[in-house]
């Protein structure tokens, strides 16, 4: 008879107290270990009597991937407990609690809506990072630090991209929740990380809105509608939602993947550049689509047996890079842009899908009052502005992969690298400047940004024949 | 502890050198040889003393089925595999005809069991090629990982508590957590003749530590293993199939 969980038990050192919640398919408790101090939580299956497979197996799958997660945006495992006695996970307890509650209050205002995309999608984006995509990303599943990280939780029917997929034989129906799955999720794929960015715009179109796209459907029936009926368009609902975040949100709830944003740093990247995004016809949209177009879209999607195959994880992060440019603006470094701009050109032909954020950065004196305007009266800030879109003139690249920052500080090292770390960015491009004397003793910004940046650098020299002298 | 395990090497001195060789790169505490040793290669004599030297500083060997027939007593086999065990018995001494018949039909150290064919039955020689020839192995041993070879095709199976047998797909060169709530069982796959498409020598790696499996394939010179093939007189198909990992 294998052992339930009730208060007092004690099982690997651990001590149970107060159960604090009781799920579908598990509870959670309250525990204490003398060998740790923090405040944690044990999960444990609700196994029913005989053989439960399904909960068996989430479980398994459960222990095998969060085991193997690190970072803010995932609990912290202390223990795992085998089957044989009593399965469970001993992890770290989130000290903000559930966001659940906060997602209920929803339509909520829009920079509100703004700030906890953002944060979701960090999160996401870490995960993807990890090579795992969740596959069950709803309001209930996230919880959030005090410090204001997003927390994902539940990875019973997750996927890690470098381990056997042991939930892969295990249904014969989709698995997720019916409000948020993926067109795909229902056609049983589960390898396409763009599922989880599926989630996303279903929960960004609740924040929004109030209401979820396709309802609460009950039966798989009602879910598999969602393949060919387009929602109701968020500005339809709440008029002054923008027509940008439309976009944004309608492109995250594309039925076919490849439509999608590509990745959750795409998307955020989006959400933090909100002037740039493109608006196509869907960000003007005011109604649902015809019956017409629906029924030709359902003579099309009814057939449908799978979208194309997805990438791997890795693979399709690596298709879908984010690249900063750092261009520095000065005369003496005219060469070097020029140079620059070729090395971003060549490396747009073996990258065609990157995005490309041209970045200058206007160094400020670190005490002190800075003058906005130089001694003509122009502001300095709009000037580097002009100055770098003239710059990113020849490279052809469509609008909306391309964006433009000036950044501001006393440490243009640090300013590059804050912002590639905070814009999820893969790859930095700058140029080096020469080898003279003095910037070896006062150091230079590139090695500074390869010495610390959180990503690839690569630095661009001109070749010494070029260099004035 | 980590075991290296090997099987399948059928005279192949080519592909078991570079396996050797590769083992070296690897912090190992164990080798396990699966059984046929000899069979269809050109070199089951160096093979066999290798695996003898192996075996007299602690390895884990057993017993295949051309080991069998070219040591013990003949076997119900295909036409090739019997040409190639007719000339490889010529071609073995005493010594290494007497190693071959005293390896045991199957090993068992602390959770792991290693036999060549399926466990349930080692002497009838039953290829593990699914869930369904799987689950037998399951039933004969309550060993927590069924190491096996026989089928030159490598395989990963589990058995979950309740007793349901599955197969499941994976990668090669990734660690695969033997998570503790499944009995396991791997085919290895083929050291010396491949016969998965891919014209590399298949061998695995148990971390018990970790309680990690890895299937790793490591590359050798299949011309120079065909060549052999051809200059001993050997059937043309049996040159052809290791260029082709066939």
């Amino acid at each position: 008879m294998p052992t339930r969980p009730h208060p007092g038990l004690e099982i690997d050192g651990f001590t149970l107290g107060e159960k604090l919640h009781t799920g579908g398919f598990a509870t959670i408790w309250e525990v204490t270990h003398p060998d740790h101090a923090l405040p944690m939580v044990m999960k444990v299956p609700t196994i029913l009597d005989g053989y439960d497979g399904p909960t068996i197996v989430g479980f398994e799958v459960e222990q095998m991937i969060s085991t193997r997660l690190s970072g803010p945006h995932v609990p912290r495992v202390i223990g795992i407990g085998g089957f044989e006695v009593m399965p469970y996970i001993v992890s770290e307890e989130i000290d903000g609690g559930c966001f659940l509650p906060l997602f209920q209050t929803a339509p909520l205002p829009l920079s509100d809506v703004l700030e906890v995309a953002a944060r979701m999608v960090a999160a996401v984006a870490d995960l993807h990072r990890q090579q795992v995509i969740h596959l069950d990303l709803k309001p209930e599943n996230f919880l959030q630090r005090k410090s204001g990280e997003m927390v994902m939780v539940d990875f019973g029917l997750s996927r890690h991209d470098r381990l056997p997929d042991l939930l892969a034989e295990e249904f014969a129906i989709p698995m997720g929740t019916y409000p948020y799955i993926a067109p795909e999720q229902y056609l049983r794929c589960r390898d396409d990380l763009r599922s989880d960015l599926f989630a996303l715009g279903v929960m960004l179109y609740g924040l929004a809105t109030g209401r979820t796209p396709w309802g609460n459907p009950k039966t798989l029936r009602e879910v598999r509608k969602r393949l060919w009926r387009d929602p109701e368009p968020p500005r339809a609902i709440r008029r002054e939602i923008p027509e940008w975040l439309q976009e944004i949100i309608l492109r995250a709830l594309s039925v076919d993947p490849m439509r999608r944003y590509q990745s959750a740093a795409q998307m955020a990247f989006d959400l933090g550049h909100p002037g740039q995004v493109t608006l196509t016809a869907r960000a003007h949209k005011l109604k649902r689509d015809g019956w017409l177009t629906v029924f030709d879209r359902w003579r099309v999607m009814r057939k449908i047996r799978r979208f194309s195959t997805p990438n791997s994880v890795a693979a399709q992060l690596a298709l879908v890079p984010v690249i900063v440019v750092a261009v520095d603006l000065s005369p003496e470094g005219e060469p070097l842009a020029e140079a620059l701009r070729r090395a971003v050109t060549r490396m747009l032909m073996i990258e065609p899908d990157a995005r490309i954020a041209c970045v200058n950065v206007i160094k400020t004196a670190r005490i002190g009052i800075d003058q906005g305007t130089d001694n003509q009266g122009n502001n300095l800030h709009v000037m580097r502005l002009v100055q770098l879109k003239a710059w990113a003139d020849g490279i052809k690249l469509p609008d909306h992969r391309l964006t433009y920052t000036v950044l501001e500080g006393p440490d243009p090292g640090q300013a590059i690298i804050d912002h590639a770390k905070t814009n999820h960015v893969d790859q930095i491009v700058m140029g080096a400047r020469g080898h003279s004397t003095t910037r070896r003793y006062l150091g230079s910004v590139s090695a500074q940004v390869v010495a610390e940046a959180h990503c690839s650098v690569t630095v661009i020299r001109v070749p010494e024949t070029w260099v004035r002298t | 502890m980590r075991i290296a395990v090997m099987t399948d090497i059928h005279g192949n001195r080519e592909a078991f050198q570079a396996v050797l060789t590769d083992l070296q790169g690897h912090t190992i505490d164990k080798i396990a040889v699966l059984g046929d040793i000899v069979g269809y290669g050109a070199d089951p004599e160096w093979c066999c003393d290798r695996v003898q030297e192996l075996a007299a500083n602690g390895a884990i060997a057993v017993r295949g089925n051309h080991d069998h027939a070219a040591a013990v007593a003949p076997e119900a086999m295909s036409h090739l595999a019997r040409t190639a065990i007719d000339w490889t018995r010529a071609r073995l001494g005493g010594d290494q005809i007497g190693f071959l018949a005293s390896l045991p039909l199957e090993a068992r150290e602390g959770d792991i069991l290693y036999v060549h064919a399926s466990a349930n039955d080692p002497a009838s020689w039953s290829y593990v090629t699914s869930d369904t020839k799987a689950a037998p192995s399951f039933r004969a041993t309550k060993a927590r990982l069924i190491l096996c070879g026989h089928v030159h095709v490598p395989l990963l199976a589990s058995c979950d508590i309740g007793g349901v047998v599955r197969t499941q797909a994976f990668r090669p060169g990734l660690p695969i957590p033997l998570i503790s709530s499944r009995r396991w069982l791997a085919v290895v796959g083929s050291v010396g003749q491949p016969r998965d498409g891919v014209a590399q020598a298949a061998w695995a790696l148990v971390d018990t530590d970790r309680q990690e499996l890895t299937f790793r394939r490591t590359p050798y010179d299949t011309a120079a293993a065909a060549a052999r093939v051809r200059a001993m007189g050997l059937p043309e198909a049996l040159a052809v199939r290791l260029l082709k990992g066939n």
